[in-house]
């Protein structure tokens, strides 16, 4: 194949009409649609003794008003996403609870009016009478169980998991240098700037609905949706339009709105459309990270680990719908690039009466990386290394690859890395930046991470040529942001010979492509570039097929070169591929652009394989061979791909202010092979700053009520530019030996180890331990006074 | 008012905000809501040539001015504005919620400082959020427009 478009820094082909404002989100889908609110649960956990819609109800303007006895599906509870066998007690909520409700913002009645307005003085008239119950915040309350989030839930323990490699406890035993060590991470929100908004309408004389989803899982919607009001999935179409953000919680199956929508369009016979406000977002969408570790580190006196041994707790929140996914990422990766010979992990999925937790960008790894590199700084602390040094002497070899982990992976298999350098992104990284910036209350802080990205179970494409010799292809998942209708038209225009502005891509739309997972856990480039890969390679070869006989040479001497089929070394002998989507299906009647050529007056003989019979010159379409220049292919990788890369900064921090500066930044990544470098820089750079924000800035505050105290952009810090740093960044390739075009996910990277980078330099700043995250300004205040 | 040059009747709801006066009464859809409590600046729009937040205003606040959203700067069919083809040229946008209303804080801040400095980029996108691109190509975007602007 030609490498022409792949690696060059193609400007996105997406951007035009999102900058003139003609982009397509949910809510800018209008078609009269009726409008919807929420009644949520302001208390964290009670019981429901009385709902009253009455008032609600008669309301002018009030279309209907909807709680569990109204609905068909009031008792079900919702899907489970993922179910493991070590998810014991998994528990999901239901559409709209009636009975107990277990966080703050638990939808009870849902209103559908002309207008939001209306909607919104409605749900004020919804009476709900609660009877509060003990409210369990914080995993550490959790775990000591003195009150239960679920009655049947002993311990508020959803499920337990250890694993072990080697012998932890005799190699602790013998090892010359113990520690014990304790950390903490809290929960933030990913907060995309467009909070989630679902259309539907019900066509009743097609029988079909029609979903519009800010969802990053569209297919999914669709199957599930199938099956809960018995259609054919033929007759259920999602669309993910455009979609301003995503960053994990957008994937869901299902939450309360993605079922009622669709249930009122059905019920009332009009498009219905609900849009989230900000302040709902904040309780009502998936969050992440609360996590509490107990680390007991063994090594020896050049700082060489022997063992280590973690025991954790993760606050999985009020239901576990996306199962324990979180805590098993994490249990995976906490080694990260770093030899453990003895390694134990034991984690424990804790209920708590807050908003239920599914993965957020970086998902289960910055608590991991914050882990693992708080205690390498630990022990050269301790044996008064340079951290670098301690490091280095701890990485995985590059002669090591597959390295096998040993542990349990979110796809079922056991975590083995398929390649990477880690020493050298080290290096790289420590000469990137420098020499120590001159002053007082500064401190460097670095962190290497390695990220499983790429998981299956698989995606597809559809790849076709038109008479006009333009490409559409289409793939299940949708974008929120990441350049896929760029970078999959850079890997289907190498393989077809075309310009890139000649392939449009459809993506997130299931009347274009039904089948397919999601966008999640950085896999879109592995799973559906691959698909894309594919599928353009089956029609690249069915063009040479029909070229050939056309040309009568042999398919094998033909190349795609600037929108032609041509023999190789011979430019002069070719056919346009616009003229090979012609003969590729044989027609009847022309109907303009080029089709002549195709009918059955004028199109060749074709020498396909003889029919039964007398001799023929063969059927206009050879047997075997299907009409159209297109194909449909899929990928389904074997394996995650292992991405990896190191962090490195110098921080200010002011001694009277606890203002934090950064004075640098630099990152050295490793995703594989790069397929757009412009969309790749993007990716790290709101990477770094999310985890910035992550690390600093966002720390959700849940009161000891289970009320969260920041509900808003005011207090809950996202940062501005004047936050964050400039980043220099540099890349290494390692390619993955899984896929064809050799790719890993990049999606995450930028957040992983921005917390133990920020943590560390912090630490050294400020001669203060750092065991936690997030931080803030007050908080440095209270660690400094002890 | 005015809106993107041309005079549109006044709302009758008292109540509508101006961010959902123009989406949903006139049909632009450019400006988004990303919080609707004025922190986010995804409804930036310009009322008679300055930056605002069209979430914290009633419709009817905005009777007798002229209001410019992101679809007034480049009409269908013509270039872009200078701002919209550096934010292109630097791809300053990924999902492009929030690029509405950072487009308009630019052309507000570029009325005001036609070549600012790094600080001023800085405090002039400061009233913007954006969860995708980490400001730095943002940044760029500025300078380039400043090119393109000569």
């Amino acid at each position: 194949m030609t490498t022409r478009w792949f690696g060059a820094p193609v400007q996105r082909v997406e951007d035009d009409r999102l900058l003139r404002g003609h982009g397509r989100f949910t809510d800018d889908i209008g078609e009269g649609a009726l409008e919807c609110c929420f009644v949520r649960s302001p208390h964290a956990h009670a019981r429901i003794t009385s709902i009253d819609v009455a008032a609600a109800r008669e309301l002018p303007g009030v279309v209907a008003v909807y709680t569990a006895a109204d609905l068909p599906f009031g008792d079900v509870d919702l899907p489970l996403l993922i179910p493991h066998p070590n998810l014991t007690h998994g528990r999901t909520q239901r559409c709209l609870a009636s009975e107990v409700v277990r966080y703050a913002g638990e939808a009870v009645a849902f209103v559908v009016a002309d207008s939001r307005y209306v909607a919104e003085d409605a749900a004020d008239l919804v009476q709900v009478e609660y009877e509060p119950l003990p409210v369990v915040i914080t995993p550490e309350v959790a775990a000591a169980a003195e009150h239960l989030v679920h009655e049947d839930v002993p311990g508020n323990v959803a499920a337990e998991m250890i694993q072990e490699t080697g012998d932890v406890d005799d190699a602790l035993a013998q090892a010359p240098r113990r520690k014990k060590l304790h950390f903490r991470y809290e929960r933030g929100a990913s907060s995309p700037m467009e909070a989630r908004a679902v259309w539907a309408r019900w066509n009743e004389a097609e029988r079909k609905l029609t979903v519009f989803d800010s969802t990053q899982s569209p297919t999914s919607i669709r199957g599930g949706l199938a099956v809960l009001f018995g259609l054919p999935e033929s007759h259920v179409e999602v669309i993910a339009p455009d979609v301003g953000g995503g960053f994990g919680p957008k994937i869901m199956l299902f939450y309360p709105d993605e079922l009622l929508v669709p249930f009122a369009a059905m019920q009332l016979g009009r498009p219905v459309k609900w849009t989230e406000d900000r302040q709902e977002s904040f309780t009502a969408v998936n969050q992440e990270r609360g996590q509490v570790h107990e680390v007991e580190v063994g090594f020896d006196g050049e700082g060489k680990l022997l063992a280590l041994s973690d025991d954790f707790i993760h606050d999985g929140g009020a239901y576990t719908p996306y199962g324990l996914i979180l805590p098993i990422i994490t249990a995976a990766q906490i080694p990260g690039p770093y030899r453990i010979p003895n390694y134990r992990v034991r984690f424990r999925d804790m209920y708590t009466n807050a908003t239920p937790t599914s993965p957020y960008r970086g998902a289960g790894r910055p608590h991991a990386c914050f882990v693992m590199e708080r205690t390498l700084d630990a022990i050269a602390s301790e044996l008064s290394l340079d951290r670098v040094e301690v490091r280095r002497r701890n990485l995985i070899q590059p002669d090591a690859f597959p390295y096998n982990l040993g542990v349990a992976w979110q796809d079922g298999n056991t975590v083995v890395y398929d390649s990477g350098d880690y020493p050298e992104l080290l290096d790289r990284a420590v000469k990137m930046l420098g020499p120590s910036p001159e002053g007082d209350h500064v401190g460097m802080g670095l962190a290497i991470y390695v990220e499983g990205t790429g998981v299956g179970p698989y995606e597809g494409a559809h790849v076709q040529v038109l008479v006009s010799g333009k490409v559409v292809a289409a793939t299940g998942i949708p974008s929120q942001g990441q350049a896929h209708a760029t970078v999959w038209a850079q890997i289907v225009a190498d393989e077809l010979g075309v310009d890139v502005a000649d392939v449009e891509i459809s993506s997130g739309d299931t009347r274009r492509f039904p089948w397919g997972v999601g966008t999640f856990a950085s896999r879109g480039a592995v799973t559906a570039g691959n698909a894309m890969h594919v599928a353009a390679g089956m029609v690249a070869d069915k063009a040479k097929r029909i070229a050939a006989d056309h040309l009568e040479v042999d398919p094998a001497d033909l190349e795609l070169v600037d929108g032609q089929v041509r023999v190789k070394g011979s430019p002069d002998r070719g056919i346009p591929l616009a003229a090979v989507a012609v003969l590729s299906n044989p027609v009847r009647y022309a109907f303009g652009g080029g089709t002549e050529a195709a009918t059955q007056f004028t199109s060749r003989p074709r020498p396909g394989p003889p029919l039964p019979g007398p001799a023929l010159p063969g059927p206009p379409l050879p047997v075997g061979e299907q009409p159209g220049l297109e194909a449909t292919g899929y990928f389904s990788p074997p394996g995650s791909t292992w991405a990896s890369g190191c962090h490195a900064a110098y921080v200010r921090v002011d001694p009277q202010t606890f203002r934090l500066e950064i004075l640098k930044y630099v990152v050295v990544h490793d995703c594989g092979r790069v397929i757009n470098p412009l969309v790749l820089q993007g990716q790290i750079e709101g990477g770094v700053a999310q985890g910035i924000g992550g690390a600093f800035y966002e720390r959700l505050a849940y009161d000891a009520d289970g009320q969260l105290r920041n509900a808003s952009f005011m207090e809950f810090l996202v940062p501005y530019a004047t936050e964050i740093p400039p980043i220099e960044i540099d890349h290494i390739e390692t390619p993955s030996p899984l896929n064809p075009l050799g790719v890993k996910g990049a999606g995450e990277a930028g957040v992983i180890p921005v917390g133990a980078v920020i943590g560390s330099a912090i630490a050294e700043a400020l001669g203060v331990p750092i065991t936690e995250m997030p931080l803030s300004p007050l908080r440095l205040f209270e660690l400094s006074k002890g | 008012m005015k809106v993107n040059g041309v005079e549109h009747p006044a709302p009758t709801d008292a109540r509508r905000l101006l961010s959902d006066h123009l989406r949903h009464d006139l049909g632009l859809t450019g400006t988004h809501v990303g919080c609707e409590h004025g922190v986010c600046g995804c409804c930036t729009v310009l009322l008679d040539g300055a930056p605002i937040r069209s979430c914290l205003m009633l419709a009817v606040q905005a009777e007798g001015h002229e209001v410019t959203t992101i679809e007034g700067l480049a009409r269908d069919g013509e270039p872009l504005h200078p701002v919209q083809q550096a934010f292109h040229e630097c791809h300053a946008l990924q999902c492009g919620f929030c690029t509405p209303g950072f487009v308009m804080s630019v052309v507000g801040l570029l009325a005001q400082h036609a070549k600012p400095s790094a600080q001023e980029i800085d405090e002039g996108i400061a009233g913007n959020l954006c969860r995708c691109t980490g400001y730095a190509s943002i940044r760029r975007a500025v300078d380039r427009a400043v090119e393109l602007q000569k």
